[in-house]
């Protein structure tokens, strides 16, 4: 039988739920023998060079980028899973979704107490992606088919839902393994 | 801490006897002599009543017309329910804005004039319409919205905007109103005339048992929509424990479309009080309280007016009739703005001096009601139908109209029709030929009970108006061919939010939740199944919500979900691709193009 | 001794005490109605509705609704499990709940019913409100990103403490929890003994200086769903 294929990325995210996925100790052999990851981080390969039967999604949308990565992703996978509390609520930087962008700016690089900036400006670089006005879970940009909370989400969670996925099964956490933070 | 302000808080508190159960007319008070209710004055309250001053905040902040900011000397409240939309306060709202050079919520510079919008204040047969402090001001347009301002500024007097008087008593002395009766059609039960204290005399001739026996005889059942038999609800009241019972009136008429109870106030202030003085004695009471909503404020020193006259006639007050011991007596409790009041146990709440939550049932009022005592909560219609029913015989009402629904309706029709105004019409007529009446014939929908009621589609206009069909406690708003009925249901849900007293989370949290779905359909971001998730959501609501109000509240998704589906369906559509069409790349990135000055690179 | 009154829960036969409610009597038989405003010791007040139920058809709030003689109560089914969820999603939206750092949490309420219930994420949109945290007082602080109006506080401070430092304004979704001063929790009489600062369910009104002081593993329900002591009682009998 053909191995799945998976694809993993960290949109707006801190990468620790790429840690948690390699977390799951000595059954990262077993998924080694289950998947063959595409497009991901944890092999460096930048662009889909096929169509994948699982994507991950590490972070929210907080900007241009994560959105077109994120379209991308929903493009070439057959299953989409948000993964991790950034993914499914926004995390963390969702917190500036209650304060207006300029506002937000205006903090980070030039009226905040720790701020050293004599420039005075505020990065502007045409590499750096738009910023969108709020932080946006996955699921308001694109279709997901699961939702696996927590901060970042245990291997076990992981493990569970990816070998139920891979193998046909239902995706049914246990309660032990939906947590939040 | 401002000397007089200390000592106008004192008169007042005082006024009031210090009573923190009288909490309603002291904010109210303080408001009118002081411009607001402040922080300061919060504090004093709160001192002179012997209670908390966040007690004190909790009602200030619950009702619309109250406020803890100085706002102007003048006050225009521009009603923006569905109908005045349809009448065009649009373009009244741009004149006034644009006259005073103020948008909503602001007050000028010189704090003059303050601009506000209010949900319906009962003038959809007339409207555009707006309140300037409690004045009200009707069938306005751009050009009388500037004349008005500019007169404004000259005498800042209200009173001086009203030019001719509406017809029948909004001419009296104690009115002096432009607002119109538009009384379309009397029957013979509310809008006749009534011999003065016939029917009492006839009830005070029975005993208080006999009273309620007739009331149950003529089947006689709330006129307030809910449709609960009155002679049982007496008869609750009648034999719960206590030495204390209370009689209320609801005359806080605030369904949208609802204007009826005020046409009745204007024109049959004594056919009201005398129902009411006979459920005092036939519940055994002697206190009385007419719950007036706030924007019927110019109706006040005239009802004022009418207690006492009874009162010098014998009517009301002490050994009424004659009849040793029958003491009764009404007070008129202002509202302050607030739709929820309207929600009997939410109207006991205020009148205690309260926010208007509802409470929680059981016990109901019949058992505990106002200061925990059996208190029977009526609407105005009600009470006239009493007096009716005590002077002709409860045989005579109970052959009018349908046999689940005994006697007539006054309704209120307004919107697309020749002839909106008010109907006295026998239950059990069909909605048909309340059309033709009033001259609606290419009705489009017609939304029968105000936004808790059901959005009727053509196919259904032989149904009927009674309890049994087409309940409503008065509100028939009529829309045309060229409405969007997905924005008239954005409107009303608008409204709920407003109105929601937000006690309880299906209501405070689900109502924003439809909006925030209804708003991604009507914007063309909708898919097919947003719809199920409207009717789900909605279900919900409806179940799981604490009083009325929220029960009612998903009626306008849920009603037009099933009468007008196709409306939705073609607005929505399948997304591709899976992706979420409610996400609007474009919208999403215009701050950071509008702070950086770039244009995206990928969209 | 007064009559006992009985009355089935999905078909289970309950005995009760005339004057208890709906949901002490399923307490006391071991049958778990989850619940959130509720507060054993508070007045009932009903504002949460995660404890609907349906009563001969009807539905009612099982902390307020008194039992009767006969009545037929539904709890279990699978209509009110997915109304009670669609409640405890809107709770989540409604505020600003970033469980992640939150010191309540794992022995958060909300969190627990929404554990229960296997809620990954919920269907509704998430609101992002803005709200106001205070932390001026010494060793308390509120933070209303969390608050799910519940009312417990409330009702502890007026009828428990006998302070009213806590009361509700505004209405509607801009409805929330005040403070009996001109704008600070500083300025009350608020004290971290006080029973109001005990019963929050969530993390709105914390006290200063603990932090997480239970390690993840060891909290109130991290292994065992709320409402578990409720029926664990009952099959034990």
């Amino acid at each position: 039988m053909a191995k799945a294929k998976v694809a993993t990325t960290s949109l707006c995210g801190c990468f620790g739920c790429h840690m948690s996925l390699l977390d799951i100790d000595d059954r990262i052999l077993k998924l080694v023998e289950l998947v063959d990851f595409n497009k991901s981080p944890i092999n460096d390969i930048k662009e889909f060079t096929e169509r994948c039967t699982v994507g991950l999604i590490e972070g929210g949308c907080c900007n241009e980028e994560n959105v077109r990565v994120l379209r991308d992703f929903r493009k070439h996978c057959d299953i989409l899973i948000s993964v991790g509390d950034c993914a499914t609520m926004g995390g963390i930087p969702a917190m500036r979704n209650t304060i207006p962008l300029k506002e937000c700016l205006d903090e980070a690089y030039l009226n905040g107490p720790t701020v050293h900036n004599p420039s005075g400006q505020i990065p502007n670089d045409p590499e750096i992606p738009l910023l969108l006005n709020r932080v946006y879970p996955c699921h308001e940009v694109v279709k997901i088919d699961y939702h696996l909370p927590g901060c970042p989400p245990s291997a076990d969670t992981l493990w569970e839902a990816l070998v139920a996925l891979l193998t046909d099964k239902p995706v049914a956490l246990p309660y032990e393994l939906i947590k939040y933070d | 801490m401002s000397k007089s302000l200390e000592a106008d808080v004192k008169k007042i508190c005082k006024a009031c006897g210090n009573d923190r159960t009288r909490m309603m007319d002291i904010v109210r008070s303080v408001q009118e002599q002081c411009g607001c209710v402040s922080g300061e004055a919060m504090d004093l309250i709160a001192r002179e009543v012997s209670c908390h001053r966040v007690e004190v905040e909790s009602v200030v902040s619950f009702y619309a017309f109250l406020s803890t900011r100085p706002k102007g000397k003048v006050v225009i409240r521009l009603c923006d329910d569905v109908i005045d939309e349809m009448k065009g306060s649009d373009q009244v709202a741009a004149a006034l804005k644009t006259e005073l050079g103020i948008d909503f919520g602001e007050t000028t510079a010189d704090g003059a004039i303050t601009l506000e919008h209010t949900p319906c204040i009962g003038m959809c047969d007339q409207a555009p319409a707006a309140m300037v402090n409690d004045e009200v001001v009707t069938y306005l347009s751009g050009d009388a919205a500037r004349s008005m301002v500019r007169s404004l500024r000259e005498h800042m007097d209200p009173k001086k905007l009203v030019g001719r008087f509406g017809d029948g008593n909004n001419g009296h002395d104690l009115v002096r109103s432009m607002v119109h009766n538009n009384i379309r059609q009397s029957g013979e039960v509310v809008l006749a005339p009534l011999a003065e204290g016939a029917a009492l005399k006839n009830a005070l001739a029975m005993s208080p048992a006999e009273v309620i026996r007739d009331v149950k005889t003529a089947r006689l059942r709330g006129r307030g929509g809910a449709g609960f038999p009155t002679g049982m609800k007496w008869e609750f009241t009648r034999n719960a424990p206590g030495t204390q019972r209370y009689v209320l009136c609801n005359a806080d008429e605030g369904e949208p479309g609802t204007f009826k109870d005020r046409v009745i106030l204007t024109e049959r202030p004594d056919v009201l009080i005398e129902g009411m003085t006979i459920a005092g004695y036939a519940i055994g009471s002697d206190t009385g309280v007419l719950y007036l909503r706030a924007e019927y404020a110019y109706l006040r020193s005239f009802l004022e007016q009418a207690l006492h006259d009874r009162r010098n006639k014998g009517l009301l007050g002490k050994d009424i009739c004659g009849k040793k011991g029958f003491n009764f007596d009404i007070r008129i409790q202002m509202g302050a703005g607030a739709y929820i009041c309207g929600e009997e146990t939410s109207l006991i709440s205020s009148v205690e001096g309260l926010r208007g939550d509802p409470k929680n049932r059981p016990p109901f009022p019949a058992q505990k009601g106002l200061h925990q005592c059996p208190t029977t909560v009526n609407n105005v219609e009600t009470f006239c139908c009493v007096s009716r029913i005590l002077e002709k015989g409860p045989g005579w009402f109970a052959q009018m109209g349908s046999k689940g629904s005994p006697g007539t309706k006054v309704l209120s029709i307004s919107g697309d029709c020749h002839r909106p105004g008010v109907y006295e019409v026998p239950f059990g007529i069909k909605l048909s030929d309340v059309l033709k009446l009033c001259g609606a014939e290419d009705a489009a929908a017609v939304q029968v009970g105000g936004p808790s009621g059901t959005m009727v589609s053509p196919a259904e206009f032989g149904r009927t108006i009674c309890y049994d069909d087409l309940a409503t406690g008065g509100s028939v708003m009529v829309f045309g061919p060229k409405r969007n009925l997905l924005k008239v249901v954005r409107k009303f849900l608008e409204f709920f939010i407003e109105e929601s007293c937000g006690y309880c989370t299906p209501c405070r949290v689900g109502n924003v939740l439809l909006l925030e779905r209804l708003n991604r359909i009507l914007d063309g971001r909708g898919e097919p199944s947003d719809l199920p998730y409207l009717e789900r959501l909605g279900q919900t609501i409806k179940t799981a919500a604490r009083c009325g109000l929220g029960q009612t509240s998903p009626n306008p998704v849920l009603t037009t979900l099933k009468s007008f589906r196709s409306a939705y369906e073609s607005l929505v559509k399948e997304a591709p691709d899976g992706l979420q069409p409610s996400f609007d790349i474009g919208a999403a990135l215009g701050d950071a193009k509008t702070i950086t000055g770039r244009e995206s690179v990928h969209f | 001794m007064s009559e006992t009154i009985t009355f089935t829960i999905d078909g289970k036969e309950v005995s009760a005490q005339p004057g208890q409610t709906i949901m002490q009597a399923a307490d006391a038989a071991g049958i778990y109605i989850p619940r959130l405003c509720a507060f054993e010791g508070l007045v009932p007040h009903g504002s949460c509705r995660v404890c609907t139920v349906m009563v001969n058809g009807r539905a009612q709030a099982a902390c307020t609704q008194p039992v009767a003689d006969g009545i037929v109560v539904e709890n279990d089914t699978e209509k009110l499990l997915a109304i009670r969820r669609d409640i405890i999603e809107m709770l989540f939206v409604e505020g600003n709940h970033y469980c992640m750092f939150c010191e309540k949490s794992g022995n958060c309420e909300l969190q627990a019913l929404a554990y229960r219930f296997g809620i990954a994420a919920p269907k509704y949109p998430y609101l992002f409100p803005k709200r106001e945290i205070d932390a001026t007082h010494p060793d308390i602080f509120i933070d209303r990103n969390r608050c799910v109006l519940c009312g417990r506080c409330v009702r502890a401070s007026r009828d428990v403490d006998g302070k009213g430092v806590f009361e509700f304004v505004g209405r509607g979704p801009q409805k929330r929890v005040a403070v009996n001063a001109e704008a600070n929790l500083a300025d009350t009489d608020l004290k971290t003994s006080d029973k109001a600062v005990e019963v929050c369910p969530v993390g709105a009104i914390l006290r200063k200086r603990v932090g997480y002081a239970v390690p993840v593993g060891r909290r109130r329900y991290d292994h065992k769903p709320i409402g578990s002591d409720i029926e664990q009682a009952a099959s034990k009998k």
